[in-house]
C-alpha cells in the first residue's frame, strides 16, 4: 500500500494528530461540563496515565502493522505517536507532582523510593524521556547507529508502565491484564519475526 | 472513554446542605404543629427525618454533596468501578429485610428490620469518611448507635467480637457471580469498638433513606476506620469469641488488616496513607490519626503497636 506523499502528509498525519489529541479535548470538555464523576481530579490523573500507556502500545503496533499491510509509510507516524505518549506521560507526571504531592519534594522523594509502583512509573518515564529529546531528524542523523540502540528503551518503558498500572490496582486486575496481554502479543510478534529472519 | 452517561440522578435530586437544613427545620416545625403526623408524611421513613436530632459527635466541616455521595461508591457486589453501584444497585431487593442475629448472645433470631428499628431513635451524625484508596467525604448520616442494638441482643461473656455479613444474593448482586472478593462480604469489630458511641448503624443520609448503592437498608459506619470496615446492606450479625476474618484481609492479608484504623503513619503496602483527596477538592490534604477521632477512640488501642495491628 502506498499513498501519495503529499496526501499522506496533508491528510493522514493531521487526522492522526487530531485523534491522538482527542482524549485531551474530551478531558477538557468533561472538566468544563462536570461530567467526570465525583472525584474528577483522580479521573483526569488516571486517564492521562492510561492514555500514555495506550498510545505507547499503539506506537509499538505500527511496525508489525506496516509489515502486515505492506505499508511502509506507517513508519512516518511513529515519531508522532511516540511524542504523544511522552505528552500524556508528562501531564500525568506533572499532575502527580503538583496535585497529588503539592510539590512537597521530600514526600515525593520518599514516595518514589518506598512505593514500588511509583518507582516503576518513574522508571517508565525515565525510559521515554531521552527518546523524546532525541526524536528530531537532526538527532537521528547525529547519533547514527547509537540512536537505534537508545530507542530500544521503548521496550523497558512499556514493561515498567504495565507493572506501574498492575501494582496500583486494588483487586480487579482485568484492565492491567488486558494491557499485559497486548504487550505480550507485540513482544511475541517481534520475537517470532526475528527467528524467521534468521 | 467511560464518561458518565447515566449516573441515575437528575439535577433535581441534588440537595445542597443549606436546603437540606432548611427542610429539616421545616419538618421539625411541621412535626410540632402536628402536620407531619396528620398527613402521615415521612413517618414510614426509616431515616425518620422529623424526629432526628443532631449529635455532639457531628463535625461542622462542609458536607460532601448528595450527588457525590450517591454516585461515587465502592460496592463490589455491583461492580469494581466507582460508578458501577449507582448504575446497577437498583436490582438489590431491600424490602422485606431481615437480619439474622446469632452466636454468643441470649436473644438470637431472625428479626424484621422494622422490629429492630422500632425502639431506636434515629439521629443525625455528620462524620468524616476516609477510604483506604485515599479519598474522603463528609457525610450526614442518619442512624443510631450500634451499642443500642447490641445491648438488646444480650451478648454473653464469650462474645468478644461482632461479625457482620452483607446479604448474599448472587441473582441480584452481579458482582457476587465474579471472584473479585469472596462472598458474602464480611466485616468485624472488637466488642469495645462496636460499643463505642461513635459506631453507628445507619439507615439514611441527608435526611433520606439510604439508596441501594450506599448500603440500604442498614449499614455500619465506623468513622475512625477505613471505609471498607463500614459494611453495607447487613443481613447477619454474629457474636463471636474469635476474631472474624474480614473480606479484604482474606483477599490480601499483607495489605488489609482486621483493625484498619485510619493512620497517616502506617502506609498501605503499596501506597502512602499520609494524604487524602476530599471529594470536591483538587489538591490533597493531610490525613489525621483515627480520621480525627483520636479523642474518642485512642484509648481503645492503648499499648497496641498500630503498625503491627494495622
Amino acid at each position: 500500500m502506498h499513498i501519495r506523499s503529499a496526501l499522506f502528509n496533508n491528510t493522514i498525519k493531521p487526522i492522526f494528530f487530531v485523534l491522538l489529541l482527542l482524549p485531551t479535548l474530551l478531558l477538557i470538555k468533561g472538566i468544563s461540563f462536570d461530567t467526570l464523576g465525583a472525584n474528577s481530579p483522580e479521573y483526569v490523573f488516571h486517564s492521562l496515565g492510561e492514555w500514555a500507556l495506550r498510545i505507547l502500545l499503539l506506537t509499538l503496533l505500527l511496525s508489525p502493522l506496516r509489515r502486515a499491510l505492506r505499508w511502509p509509510q506507517l513508519l512516518q507516524l511513529r515519531r508522532m505517536f511516540g511524542l504523544f505518549t511522552f505528552y500524556y506521560a508528562s501531564l500525568h507526571s506533572l499532575f502527580y507532582l503538583w496535585f497529588e504531592q503539592s510539590l512537597d519534594w521530600l514526600a515525593i522523594y520518599s514516595d518514589i523510593w518506598d512505593r514500588p509502583f511509583i518507582t516503576a512509573g518513574v522508571l517508565a518515564f525515565l525510559c521515554i524521556f531521552p527518546l523524546a529529546i532525541t526524536s528530531t531528524k537532526n538527532m537521528m542523523r547525529q547519533m547514527g547507529r547509537r540512536w537505534k540502540l537508545l530507542h530500544l528503551l521503548v521496550y523497558p518503558a512499556v514493561i515498567f508502565s504495565v507493572i506501574h498500572f498492575w501494582w496500583l490496582v486494588k483487586a480487579d486486575i482485568t484492565e492491567p491484564l488486558v494491557y499485559a496481554g497486548l504487550m505480550a502479543v507485540l513482544f511475541a510478534e517481534r520475537a517470532w519475526g526475528k527467528l524467521e529472519r534468521r | 472513554m467511560d464518561f458518565d452517561k447515566n449516573p441515575g440522578i437528575s439535577e433535581n435530586d441534588i440537595t445542597d446542605y443549606e436546603t437540606y437544613k432548611k427542610r429539616r427545620t421545616f419538618m421539625k416545625t411541621a412535626a410540632g404543629l402536628g402536620i407531619v403526623a396528620s398527613t402521615g408524611l415521612a413517618m414510614k421513613s426509616f431515616s425518620g427525618d422529623a424526629k432526628a436530632k443532631t449529635s455532639n459527635y457531628s463535625t461542622t466541616e462542609k458536607t460532601t454533596s448528595y450527588k457525590s455521595i450517591t454516585s461515587y461508591c465502592n460496592y463490589y457486589e455491583f461492580g469494581t468501578s466507582k460508578r458501577d453501584p449507582a448504575k446497577h444497585a437498583h436490582s438489590l431487593v431491600t424490602s422485606p429485610w431481615t437480619v439474622d442475629v446469632d452466636g454468643e448472645c441470649d436473644n438470637p433470631g431472625t428479626y424484621d428490620l422494622e422490629d429492630l428499628l422500632k425502639p431506636v431513635s434515629i439521629e443525625e451524625r455528620i462524620y468524616r469518611f476516609r477510604c483506604v484508596e485515599g479519598w474522603s467525604m463528609v457525610i450526614p448520616w442518619m442512624g443510631f448507635p450500634l451499642a443500642d442494638l447490641i445491648k438488646r441482643m444480650q451478648p454473653n461473656s464469650k462474645a468478644k467480637y461482632v461479625r457482620f455479613e452483607t446479604l448474599y444474593d448472587p441473582d441480584n448482586m452481579p458482582g457476587q457471580r465474579t471472584d473479585s472478593l469472596s462472598w458474602p462480604y464480611v466485616e468485624g469489630l472488637r466488642m469495645d469498638e462496636a460499643m463505642n458511641p461513635l459506631t453507628l448503624l445507619s439507615t439514611g443520609l441527608y435526611g433520606k433513606d439510604l439508596l441501594n448503592q450506599n448500603g440500604a437498608p442498614l449499614r455500619l459506619v465506623v468513622p475512625w476506620k477505613y471505609g471498607f470496615k463500614s459494611i453495607k446492606s447487613i443481613a447477619r450479625i454474629s457474636f463471636t469469641e474469635l476474631q472474624p476474618l474480614n473480606s479484604w484481609q482474606l483477599s490480601s492479608s499483607s495489605e488489609y488488616g482486621f483493625y484498619s484504623n485510619v493512620n497517616p503513619d502506617v502506609p498501605h503496602q503499596r501506597w502512602s496513607q499520609a494524604k487524602e483527596r476530599r471529594v470536591g477538592e483538587f489538591t490533597k490534604r493531610k490525613t489525621q490519626l483515627f480520621n480525627g477521632y483520636e479523642k474518642e477512640v485512642a484509648e481503645l488501642y492503648t499499648g497496641m503497636d498500630l503498625k503491627r495491628f494495622f
